[in-house]
């Protein structure tokens, strides 16, 4: 059992570096990921938002609505461990 | 552990400074590296190391059951309320801009993000406390 739960990592593991090949070099201005909408918020997030930092500009202003669905799972989560831990016998 | 000296004293002087720090990053959060979702975790772990180093008692007394589900109501009924705000001056959901428009304010953007990431930053702080203390309360009476 052992012996095929390490097979199995090493395997994943193999995998996994082998992919990282294929990652774009760390800070390259040409990826792909830079070229499209990264560029577009690095020029207009000073213009449109106001702050400085553009991750929070992404994260509040760009993305609020996303960020809401983010705090309103950690809301229920923390609702649902009240529910299920904090019985009390009822139930 | 509670007895040890050592621990106990280091604790009573390192969370003040947690807590500031956590304070820092969340207000920080529109102008360097930080945010509601940091700073809250960050609040939350100096509850934690109150809980671990003393006991559940001494850390309820600083915020009990009660206060984490308000605050934890709270910082999104904070978050809705701007939300709601931007409807109110006729904008779309969470658009910041109609509201720095009509008052005339400038920056006001900035302001409203930093309020929104304090409710972020009071919700994940009490969520995170609330789920230590019934994961701290196994065995005991709870309330």
């Amino acid at each position: 059992m052992r012996k095929k739960a390490l097979l199995a990592v090493l395997f994943i593991g193999i995998i996994l570096f082998w992919a990282v090949e294929d990652m774009p070099a760390f800070g390259d201005p040409e990826s792909r990921a830079a070229r499209h909408t990264g560029a577009m918020y690095i020029e207009r997030s000073y213009a449109d938002v106001g702050i400085d930092n553009i991750v929070t500009a992404i994260l509040a202003s760009y993305r609020g609505f996303d960020t809401f669905g983010e705090v309103v799972v950690i809301f229920t989560a923390g609702m649902s461990v009240i529910l299920l831990l904090r019985r009390e016998g009822r139930l | 552990m509670r007895e040890n000296v050592v621990i106990r004293t280091v604790v009573r002087l390192a969370v003040p400074f947690i807590q500031i720090f956590a304070l820092y990053v969340i207000v920080h959060g529109a102008s360097g590296a930080g945010g509601g979702f940091q700073g809250g975790v960050v609040f939350a772990s100096s509850f934690i190391l109150m809980t671990i180093a003393f006991d559940l008692a001494y850390t309820r007394r600083r915020i009990g059951s009660r206060g984490t589900m308000i605050c934890s109501a709270l910082g999104i009924a904070i978050y809705e309320g701007v939300g709601i705000l931007c409807i109110l001056y006729a904008g779309n959901y969470l658009e910041y801009g109609v509201i720095e428009a009509a008052l005339g304010i400038p920056h006001l953007h900035g302001y409203l993000i930093d309020l929104v990431e304090a409710g972020i930053g009071i919700t994940v702080m009490a969520v995170m406390t609330s789920i230590i203390y019934d994961m701290a309360n196994r065995g005991g009476r709870s309330a």
